[in-house]
């Protein structure tokens, strides 16, 4: 139940640095805060570790990016294991992060994680054979309004059900990219009704 | 000022406290496991709820809400009692029922609460949830599953100790507290298991050892470094169990060095039992005491006193200077030393030796000159002082002589700086470490050191760091080198020569002993170590935890540790055996029991009479002006986990040794650069 992720030795590699491009992006990060608390930078610095790095941070990194900041490397550690989308192990290509928080919940996140299930055949924390997949499952992701949903990579899926759900992974299983945002045919996050002052004319 | 009221009683309390101190002020207890007063407010275990008026109709949480004027506080209602049982019932969930086999049983904050707030019965009906252990070092076991959460281990350590290694990682109900495997390298760590609410943190060479209720008590002195840290010693019959701080605001608040805290177990080894006298075949031969202290007092009586001479170690009580002071004085013998390290002190003015301003007094300070000293190692507990006093911001610490990481940035400067660094300052300290006086130009370094330090009527900024718990009491007794006599280096130099042909050591064993070879060696102490290697006669004394005795700290705080258990075997009070030796020699002292020893003591050194007292001393005079050698300074604590005869014996001090090796003292801090 308890026990973090965390990518055995012999998948982390001796040393981390960023490259060229990612340097030029430091730069411009760090320089967004203030001198004296430059550790603000931590998160986006994480970030742009995780990118380059094939999609997960490894310790090295949190290392470079604690010493890079000038702070303890166990406050980077703090930050790379709470957030739930950084990866502290090698992943899924696609990494399908479902929401079970209460919205979601409420709104049918146990049919879009049982659809996740069953289609990729993996569960929670798991990677499909093929390495195209991994499942995730995380805390509300601030899309309530569009519930249950997805994130697959950096982009949310919304307003699904099971059978839009195995649609979305069918697609990246075919190397598509589905549009992103709602799978219900509403438009952003519009009220699902088109005429709001129609029945609940109250509202 | 806010003004409130706490069930129904009026307190005024500060402007900036809380509710909770305001409960405190009004004598309101108030259940708290991640509130602590030395610590940052985390607010995160929710037990110290309680119901305030004005304000929305629920439940707040005392320890982050600010008291303000008028509010009226409940600490005793229904809503305050339903409230905290509900907080008690989600702390309980995860919390294992393994209070008859935790260490912490007995002296649990969330056993004793739970009894005022727990409910009989689990609601909960999901699997628990279950933690691996993690290391942290030899001195910390871990049990996280027991973990609550509260986060008082990673504060401590990133605010007090200055060395940020605990973490806690993950969030919800997968966060961990963490050191990511790595053993703790502070000198402060043990704290933490005195901070933990529950049975997560507990101590390793204590697992599983007793239950609180089966110890002893004893409050006492801790004689590992010269801080004279406020201690309780912790035995089940003969045996010391451990050790664990008491309060004392103004030496080492609550906390303890971990040296203190867990070196005790190094006083079941090599302990010297009986009296042994070295037979025509070289090898020691148990005796009796009687027949010790006569060849003691043949060898006495047939060696001139010019050829005698006596050191005194770094643990030494100040009843024993004063009783071996007197009986050696008594037979003319001026080779008395206290000062093993070659401290150049000589007596001298008291405010020349001790540290003026106290050791709280760094918290009134501007501004830090450390000369030749690191505090991180010599004393831990001043250290993190140091520390809360530069976290108080408007602090700039300078170092002559190494720039290791003290926990809070420090300045590297030379002498020639050092003026311009105090330029300014309004209460600025000057402290000498031991190690600059230990130098061959000790003196000189002293003279300069008082040429820096601010003096004045209601300041006096010249502070000397002691290493060695028993060195402000020897000055202070003089038991120094008399008229004509040699110090330390000089017998040691002589026995080596054959001048110095009898050496008596009261617990001495951080010298040369291979000088005093050939020299006929009278080892009086509690622990088989250097000095006792080279004895002819070994009188088994007693180690701090055997005897009462006074020790004066480095601010020069008279305070009295007590006898938590008996010496083992055959040993005794140090004074006793220089008294019995006395009577051995036919000249016996003037005291019969301690009482007697202590009036002529205290009638001798006021100072030592005034327990618990601390001033600066008087000031005079002191060092001498000369060249100072451009080698830089180094402290004179080499290894932090051993310094002593006791920590040298300890198995855990030695696996600290094997965890952290020289991390924990010359690269870790980087003294000796």
């Amino acid at each position: 139940m308890s026990g973090l992720d965390i990518a055995g030795d012999d998948l982390q590699p001796k040393s981390f640095e960023f490259g060229p491009a990612e340097l030029e992006r430091v730069n411009v990060i760090i320089a967004k805060y203030p001198a004296a608390k430059k550790q603000s930078a931590v998160m986006p610095l994480l970030d742009l570790a995780q990118r380059q790095h094939g999609g997960w941070i490894p310790r090295a990194a949190i290392e470079y990016i604690a010493d890079m900041l000038e702070m303890p490397s166990i406050r980077v550690w703090e930050v790379a294991t709470f957030y739930t989308m950084y990866f502290l192990a090698p992943k899924g290509k696609h990494k399908v992060q479902v929401c079970t928080t209460t919205p979601c919940w409420l709104r049918g996140s146990d049919d879009v994680v049982a659809a996740c299930k069953s289609h990729l055949g993996i569960g929670f924390g798991q990677v499909t054979t093929d390495g195209l997949f991994s499942l995730h499952e995380v805390e509300c992701l601030g899309a309530c309004v569009n519930a249950p949903m997805i994130q697959i990579d950096d982009d949310f899926y919304e307003d699904l059900d099971a059978a839009s759900t195995a649609r979305i992974l069918d697609a990246f299983k075919a190397g598509e990219r589905p549009k992103p945002g709602p799978q219900n045919g509403r438009h952003g996050s519009e009220p699902a009704k088109a005429d709001p002052s129609g029945d609940d004319a109250q509202c | 000022m806010p003004k409130l009221k706490v069930d129904g009683v009026e307190v005024e309390v500060p402007k900036g406290a809380t509710v909770l101190q305001a409960c405190e002020a009004a004598g309101k207890e108030v259940p708290r496991f991640c509130y602590h007063d030395r610590l940052s407010i985390a607010g995160n275990c929710r037990m110290c709820l309680v119901e305030i008026k004005p304000g929305p109709p629920k439940p707040a949480a005392s320890c982050a809400m600010p008291a303000g004027d008028n509010m009226e506080v409940f600490t005793d209602s229904p809503m305050v009692h339903h409230a905290r049982k509900g907080v008690m019932e989600m702390l309980l969930i995860n919390h294992p029922l393994d209070c008859p086999i935790c260490d912490q049983g007995g002296e649990c904050d969330l056993q004793d609460q739970a009894m005022g707030y727990g409910v009989a019965s689990s609601r909960y009906d999901d699997v628990k949830r279950a933690v691996t252990e993690k290391h942290m070092g030899p001195l910390i076991k871990t049990f996280m599953t027991r973990c609550i959460h509260c986060t008082r281990c990673v504060r401590f350590m990133d605010e007090i100790a200055g060395v940020p290694a605990i973490g806690a990682l993950g969030r919800g109900e997968h966060m961990e507290i963490s050191t990511l495997e790595a053993g703790i390298a502070s000198e402060l760590s043990g704290n933490i298991i005195d901070l933990c609410p529950v049975g997560a943190l507990t101590s390793k060479p204590y697992a599983f050892i007793a239950r609180p209720w089966e110890l002893t008590k004893t409050e006492s002195i801790d004689v590992m470094d010269a801080v004279g840290s406020n201690i309780r010693i912790d035995a089940r019959g003969p045996e010391v169990l451990r050790v664990l701080p008491r309060l004392h605001e103004d030496v080492n608040e609550e906390w303890i060095s971990d040296k203190t805290r867990f070196a005790v177990d190094g006083l079941k080894r090599q302990r010297l039992d009986r009296a042994y006298v070295r037979g025509a075949d070289g090898k020691l031969k148990p005796t009796s005491w009687q027949a010790a202290l006569n060849v003691v007092a043949d060898k006495l009586k047939a060696t001139d006193a010019a050829a005698t001479g006596v050191i005194a170690g770094d643990q030494t009580d100040c009843e024993t200077l004063f009783a071996a002071k007197s009986l050696f004085h008594g037979l003319g013998v001026q080779n008395l030393d206290c000062r093993q390290d070659g401290a150049k002190l000589n007596g001298g003015p008291r405010g020349g030796y001790i540290l003026n301003a106290g050791l709280a007094g760094v918290e009134a300070a501007d501004r830090l000159l450390l000369i030749g000293c690191n505090p991180r190692i010599e004393a831990a507990v001043f250290n993190a002082r140091i520390r809360k006093r530069w976290l108080a911001g408007g602090f700039k610490v300078g170092v002559i002589g190494h720039t290791g990481d003290l926990t809070y940035p420090a300045e590297a400067i030379d002498f020639d700086g050092a003026a311009d660094f105090l330029e300014g300052a309004e209460r600025p300290l000057t402290i000498v470490g031991a190690g600059a006086l230990a130098r061959a130009d000790g003196a000189a370094i002293l003279a300069q050191a008082r040429a820096l330090a601010s003096v004045s009527e209601d300041w006096n900024g010249f502070g000397v760091l002691h290493t060695a718990a028993s060195r402000v009491g020897g000055l202070d007794l003089g038991f120094l080198p008399g008229e004509g006599g040699l110090d330390v280096a000089g017998m040691l130099d002589a026995a080596a020569s054959g001048a110095l042909k009898t050496v008596y050591l009261l617990g001495a064993d951080e010298l040369d002993a291979a000088k005093l070879a050939d020299a006929f060696v009278i080892y009086q102490g509690a622990i088989g170590d250097a000095g006792a290697h080279v004895a002819d006669v070994i009188l088994p004394g007693a180690a701090y935890t055997e005897k009462d005795g006074t020790y004066v700290n480095t601010e020069g705080r008279a305070q009295r540790a007590m006898r938590a258990v008996f010496p083992p075997g055959e040993g005794r009070e140090d004074w006793s055996i220089l008294r019995a030796l006395s009577g051995a020699l036919g000249a016996p002292l003037p005291f019969d029991d301690l009482r007697q020893l202590r009036e002529a003591m205290i009638a001798a050194c006021p100072a030592l009479g005034a327990i618990d007292a601390q001033a600066p001393g008087d000031w005079g005079s002191f060092g001498v002006e000369g060249p100072i050698d451009p080698a830089p300074l180094a402290s004179g604590v080499l290894n932090f986990y051993m310094t002593d005869p006791i920590s040298r014996a300890s198995a855990t001090m030695a696996k600290c040794m094997a965890e952290f090796g020289g991390k924990a003292t010359s690269e870790r801090t980087e003294a000796h650069g």
